[in-house]
């Protein structure tokens, strides 16, 4: 048979580093592929290579036994081959049903269209509203709408890069059903994701890339996962060590009956939110993206304010009026969720990012910038992060997506906060680095500092949170401690729509 | 009544340049892409135009001539931004200094007579009602052409698909070129349609308006409609709401002289300029709209990447 997909001896370089390297694999109709490596491997390189949209300096591409030359993402598309970004290639400024109406051929009709998304996306589990403006679509939302957007052109070959990175649990069910019935119906599947056991469940063979070369080609169904690892990432994987939390006596971080409406009509309005985070301890906040979180970090971070100052209290002190320079003056420190745009500044290189939260640190003196000191600051964080790049003048766009992740974690962390807010804190980190950075948040709140997580993922809320709290429709459970408690009924309180009617289409998940 | 009659047309046929000028540099910019050469293609729009006139070809046959030397000058700022990725500030500076020194050197053996002006139209019957005629139905086509045009750029941007790849390569070329689309050549046509509008915004100037050739007869209409455009926030109702505003303004600074207001005429000439740009400055203090319809990638080179 002929293979939907072969590679022949695919090479891409970029300055100072090689990519991809004499890459060959091949995919056949029907096949789950997954591609595996540790961050920087040259995953996502070799996808937008695939997809037309990065173009390699020597190799060949087949789809279906003949030549693609002069390969771009339009031939793609009309080849039937279809891709979910790691970082998303929506439009901000328009509604999620104009962002898919680009993608897809046919007329252009977009109330049919939007009754369309609306159905598709609630059977595939992930359900979007398409009239929302993509600029105020939480990280998860906007992979939901990546996804549906592929799913609705009924393609040949789909390229899946990190599509679960921020999904919940139970979309991700969901998603893996869709995607067998693609399967069994001739798509051929790409699939990239540091999630081992979701390897395992999906995908019938596995590539693993390590620095652009292919290391390994393993059978993920027959292998055990710990193997997997060992094959990206070369080595043993470090150990957690989660020593019992002391926690201070006075909380650092208090909010009281915070209430904020929405910021537009399809926000979430936040109702009377009280809770205590403590030094010396991690509190998580779990909950299903779009339940309000955005807004509550926005008002946590300082973003946006709050016009009563007693509604959160940083160290004691009535913050909510306070910008987010000058709770970051508090001892606060926060790594937003959109590590392009909001954590870091794209073309901007690494020693630039670093300034843009570190410049406290005796970085800037008489409002010039020490640049030495700078570079010094940065080199500091890719060492001990571990982040592949070209050293703190490579740009940060420039980065792998995990790699910029590190980046960024590690530019907060080294900060020594006294109350750290994280959301999504291993988005689209390896299985290695992912383990070093819950790590070290461990190790911050047991120097003392407050910790709040912000994240999708059970599981790492579960291996390092003292105590959990869920989101559920701008309304925070009563906190849960965490070895008290279980997936299941963390599950059913994120599900729970609060108590107003149930306008929240996350409910059609249960169902 | 007569007066307010004058004021009026006065008004709808000073704002007519302005319309053409400043939605077409509406649609380029709206795809990302910043050409200050206004100037320079009105120019050349309005010496071709005039040109063909004096050779005796029909008045259509000039306009269309105009359009095309606008389109054929925005052609050389396309090779420039778009291809060899040139600044496109510079690109356009030199584009409307290009524009006018070409354009008078052409105009040197045009000679100094007024020529017949385009013909207002004549429909029987509604023309010749009392006042509602003379203030509405009594314009040479051009204007009609200029509302019709509005429209029609307005579907074109909010209804159709086309206005949708084109609004959304002017918020990111990147994601475009990244889900297929063809961004430079989509962004040519958007700066050619440019070229085309200024030029017919000259055309209209030495052949309708004027109807005379003189030397940098523009006298910067190409600057204030480049104005116009981000003072009202890149939507089309506010460039025409903008347009009659400074058509009025120059109307009324023009009656204020005659009737001898004892303001030095210098000061009147400016009002026009003042008065617009502080009226646009007020409503566009909403700065969530203004991100809504800013082309977030106004001015910044795209070349796929690699
Ligand atoms: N535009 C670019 N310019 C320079 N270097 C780049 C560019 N894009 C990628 N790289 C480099 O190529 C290497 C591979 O990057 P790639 O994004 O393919 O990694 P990845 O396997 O997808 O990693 P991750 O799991 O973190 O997403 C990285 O070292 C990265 O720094
Ligand atoms: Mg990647």
């Amino acid at each position: 048979m002929i293979p939907r997909l072969e590679l022949h001896n695919i090479t891409k370089s970029y300055p100072g580093i090689v990519a991809n390297e004499d890459i060959s694999l091949s995919i056949q109709r029907g096949e789950v592929h997954a591609v595996l490596g540790e961050n920087g491997a040259g995953k996502s390189t070799l996808m937008k290579i695939i997809y037309g949209a990065a173009q390699a300096d020597s190799g060949e591409i087949y789809c279906d036994g003949k030549r693609i030359e002069a390969h771009n993402p339009a031939i793609s598309r009309s080849l039937g081959i279809e891709m979910v970004y790691q970082h998303f290639a929506l439009f901000e400024s328009v509604s999620v049903v104009e962002n898919i109406a680009l993608a897809i051929k046919g007329v252009f009709d977009l109330d049919r269209l939007a009754a369309e998304i609306k159905t598709l996306s609630a059977r595939y589990g992930m359900p979007i509203d398409p009239h929302r403006r993509v600029h105020d679509l939480s990280v998860g939302e906007r992979q939901r709408v990546e996804i549906v957007r592929c799913l609705l052109q009924s393609p040949k070959l789909l390229i899946l890069d990190e599509p679960t990175s921020v999904l919940t649990p139970q979309a991700v069910v969901k998603l893996f059903e869709t995607l067998r019935q693609l399967a069994s119906e001739g798509c051929s599947i790409v699939y990239i994701s540091h999630k081992l056991d979701e390897v395992q469940e999906l995908c019938d063979t596995a590539t693993v890339l390590r620095n652009g070369r292919v290391t390994g080609v393993a059978r993920p169904k027959e292998t055990t996962s710990l193997e997997l690892a060992r094959m990206m990432v070369g080595s043993q994987l470090p150990e957690m060590h989660v020593s019992p939390s002391v926690p201070s006596e006075k909380p650092v971080l208090e909010v009281r009956g915070l209430s904020a409406p929405a910021r537009d009509e399809y926000g979430t309005e936040l109702t009377n939110i009280s809770f205590d985070v403590h030094g010396g301890e991690i509190v998580g906040l779990a909950g299903v993206s779009g339940n309000g979180q955005a807004e509550l970090i926005a008002l946590l971070s300082g973003e946006r304010t709050h016009s009563r100052s007693e509604t959160i209290l940083i160290g004691g002190r009535p913050s909510g009026h306070l910008g987010a320079g000058e709770r970051r003056k508090l001892g606060m420190a926060f790594v937003p969720e959109e590590r392009l745009g909001r954590g870091a500044v794209p073309p901007h290189c690494l020693w630039e990012n670093a300034l843009l939260t570190a410049h406290r640190t005796g970085l800037v003196r008489k409002g010039l910038v020490e640049r030495g000191q700078a570079r010094d600051f940065a080199r500091r964080i890719i060492d001990r992060f571990k982040v592949k790049a070209n050293g703190p003048q490579s740009s940060a766009q420039s980065l792998s997506g995990g790699n910029l992740q590190k980046f960024i974690v590690g530019r907060e962390l080294t900060l020594e906060p006294k109350l750290l807010l994280v959301s999504q804190p291993t988005w689209g980190v390896d299985v290695g680095a992912a383990a070093f950075i819950r790590q070290t948040l461990v190790d911050l709140s047991r120097a003392g500092a407050a910790v709040l997580v912000v994240s999708e993922e059970l599981d790492e809320l579960f291996e390092i949170c003292d105590r959990l709290l869920v989101i559920s429709n701008g309304r925070v459970s009563p906190p849960l401690i965490r070895k008290q408690t279980n997936r299941e009924e963390i599950g059913l309180l994120m599900t729970r729509v609060g108590h107003g009617e149930a306008r929240r289409s996350e409910v059609a998940l249960e169902n | 009544m007569d007066l307010f009659i004058a004021i009026f047309t006065g008004t709808i046929i000073a704002a007519t340049p302005l319309i053409f000028a400043s939605l077409g540099e509406l649609v380029v910019e709206k795809s990302g892409v910043l050409n200050l050469g206004l100037e320079g293609m009105m120019l050349m729009g309005a010496a071709f135009a005039f040109w063909a006139v004096i050779s005796g070809l029909p008045m259509p046959v000039a306009i269309a001539a105009g359009a095309l030397a606008g389109a054929a000058t925005s052609l050389l700022f396309g090779v420039l931004a778009l291809t060899f990725l040139t600044n496109q500030y510079a690109a356009g500076l030199a584009l409307a200094i290009f524009g006018s020194g070409v354009s008078a050197f052409l105009g040197r053996g045009f000679g100094s007579t007024p020529i017949d002006a385009l013909k207002r139209i004549h429909i029987p019957l509604l023309s010749d009602i009392p006042v509602v005629g003379p203030l509405f139905f009594r314009f040479d086509p051009m204007v009609y052409l200029a509302i019709a045009i509005f429209g029609l750029i307005t579907w074109f941007l909010y209804r159709t698909k086309g206005g949708l790849i084109l609004r959304t390569i002017g918020e990111s070329p990147e994601t475009s070129h990244a889900i297929g689309y063809p961004v430079t050549r989509i962004r040519y046509m958007a700066v050619l349609f440019g070229g085309l509008m200024a030029g017919l915004a000259g055309a209209y100037l030495s052949v309708a308006y004027t109807p005379l050739w003189v030397e940098n007869m523009t006298a910067g209409k190409g600057w204030i409609s480049l104005a116009l455009v981000v003072f009202a926030t890149w939507r089309p109702l506010r460039v025409l709401i903008g347009a009659w505003l400074f058509g009025g303004m120059t109307i009324l600074q023009l009656q204020g002289q005659a009737l001898g207001i004892a303001v030095p005429s210098e000061l009147l000439s400016a009002l026009p300029y003042l008065a617009t740009i502080i009226v646009l400055v007020i409503i566009s203090q909403n700065r969530q709209m203004l991100a809504l319809h800013f082309p977030a990638s106004l001015a910044k080179p795209f070349r796929a990447a690699s």
